[in-house]
């Protein structure tokens, strides 16, 4: 059993979800495919397709950066954090700049 | 009973439900909702009254919200709403709604479609399938698809609008698309009109009409009576050929409403700094500026290309929202204007629904 510590904007979306969760998994993916079985949906939330971490959400196992195949061991501690950005106009990250059209909107 | 007039207002940092009575005399501002997400646009369901927010964060990805009480709770779903392992969905920019299906307008370019409410989506890969999409790029706006038109008796045809691809129209459910640009000018490249590429800003369908369309595009506004198939310009006595919103009347085909802006490369504010809304009444021939109860000086501002709508009233009501945040209304077809909320984050989107209290 793990613990997994979600952040606050996350269970926003999912009220009934808990900050803090401990829960059966090898690793970090499958403890996040336990809390998908409870909430479904979460998954969804912090993974892209494939699945793979969406890039702005940050894992941490026991304060050590982790991915999603990262185990984890009785009783480590999972931190989900929201990476730290801002400042652009519109979206708070940076896009990854494509060809653009010119002169169109 | 009595109704009840929303307008719906998605911005960066959440939507806002703005209510009123049928006399859209006073307005009462809730929000925002949605948790703060990013909200490109909120739309009511028709046959359900449910609302629906599209939008995406950028720590959590593309979503769809529901409301089922008009905007004080709300759930969300992305379950189906991708390409795969690539294209990343960025974004969801626009919802609509045609025979019971719920209908999501994503960035990178695409449509999805719900039948279950939305708790489930599924790509309609026909449009992606166009032989045309390799060459497919972005506008300044990103590779968007941002207007959805359903016919309003054939659940087998629908029209979608791509910035800087174009018009595109489905006759089969969406197995297959063909493109609907002949007609309409591409002013930023060189040669003749290309096939695709038309940087459209803005789709309607005009009332009680399905063969009649009109565009608002980054190169003029059109109009179109055969279905898409050809685009006649109508720009001409509006003060420029750019703009982004258009609104067509709930009953007139013949009446619409754009916000010209002073030009693409000139800052993209209304001219001279005086806002105005132009309304048509003979289906784009003729245009009459309304400012009145508009800033007339030293009003530098945008409007965005789903920050428009008209609600359903008698007379009707329109509205438009500001990228520097106001919201402003008309209770007679754009005769008169008044400021309706003045500090709200900058305005994305405008939807106006009439439902019974």
């Amino acid at each position: 059993m793990a613990t997994i510590v979600l952040p606050r904007s996350l269970l926003q979306l999912f009220p009934a979800a808990e900050h803090r969760v401990t829960l059966p998994g090898a690793t970090v993916g499958e403890l996040i495919q336990g809390l998908d079985q409870r909430w479904p949906g979460l998954q969804d939330r912090l993974c892209d397709t494939g699945p793979l971490l969406r890039e702005h959400i940050k894992l941490f196992v026991d304060g050590e950066p982790a991915n999603l195949d990262a185990p984890v061991a009785e009783g480590s501690v999972v931190h989900v954090i929201p990476a730290i950005s801002g400042g652009a106009a519109g979206h708070a990250v940076a896009r990854r700049q494509r060809p653009q059209r010119a002169g169109s909107s | 009973m009595g109704e009840s007039v929303l307008l719906l207002v998605g911005t960066p940092k959440g939507s806002f439900i703005v209510e009123g009575g049928p006399e859209r005399d006073g307005w009462d501002v809730r929000g925002p909702s949605c948790e703060g997400w990013p909200i490109h646009d909120i739309a009511v369901q028709p046959e359900t009254g449910a609302l629906f927010a599209g939008g995406g964060s950028p720590w959590y990805g593309a979503t769809v919200f529901r409301s089922d009480d008009r905007g004080k709770t709300w759930n969300q779903s992305s379950e189906g709403l991708t390409y795969g392992e690539e294209p990343k969905l960025k974004t969801v920019w626009n919802v609509g709604f045609a025979h019971g299906s719920i209908y999501a307008g994503v960035e990178p370019a695409g449509l999805f479609r719900s039948d279950d409410g939305g708790s489930t989506w599924s790509h309609v890969s026909g449009l992606r399938d166009h032989p045309s999409r390799p060459e497919w790029q972005p506008g300044n706006g990103g590779l968007i698809l941002h207007s959805i038109v359903g016919h309003p008796t054939d659940p087998a045809k629908m029209w979608v609008g791509i910035s800087a691809v174009g018009t595109f129209a489905t006759e089969d459910g969406g197995k297959t698309w063909d493109t609907r640009n002949k007609g309409v000018r591409a002013g930023f490249v060189p040669g003749p009109a290309p096939e695709f590429g038309q940087c459209v800003h803005k789709l309607v369908m005009a009332s009680d009409r399905p063969e009649r369309l009109y565009q608002q595009n980054h190169c003029g506004v059109y109009r179109s009576e055969d279905e898409g198939r050809t685009w006649q310009e109508i720009t001409a006595g509006l003060p420029s050929e750019f703009g982004f919103p258009m609104v067509a009347h709930p009953r007139d085909p013949d009446t619409i409403w754009t916000i010209p802006l002073n030009g693409a490369e000139q800052g993209r504010y209304v001219p001279d700094g005086s806002a105005a809304v132009w309304r048509s009444k003979d289906a784009g021939s003729s245009w009459v500026r309304s400012g009145g109860g508009l800033p007339d000086e030293n009003a530098y501002i945008g409007v965005l290309r789903e920050a428009m709508a008209v609600d359903s009233l008698r007379p009707a009501g329109v509205y438009f929202g500001t990228s520097t945040g106001q919201l402003y209304g008309s209770r007679d077809e754009g005769d008169s204007w008044s400021l309706i909320a003045g500090n709200l984050p900058p305005v994305w989107s405008v939807e106006a629904a009439v439902l019974p209290d």
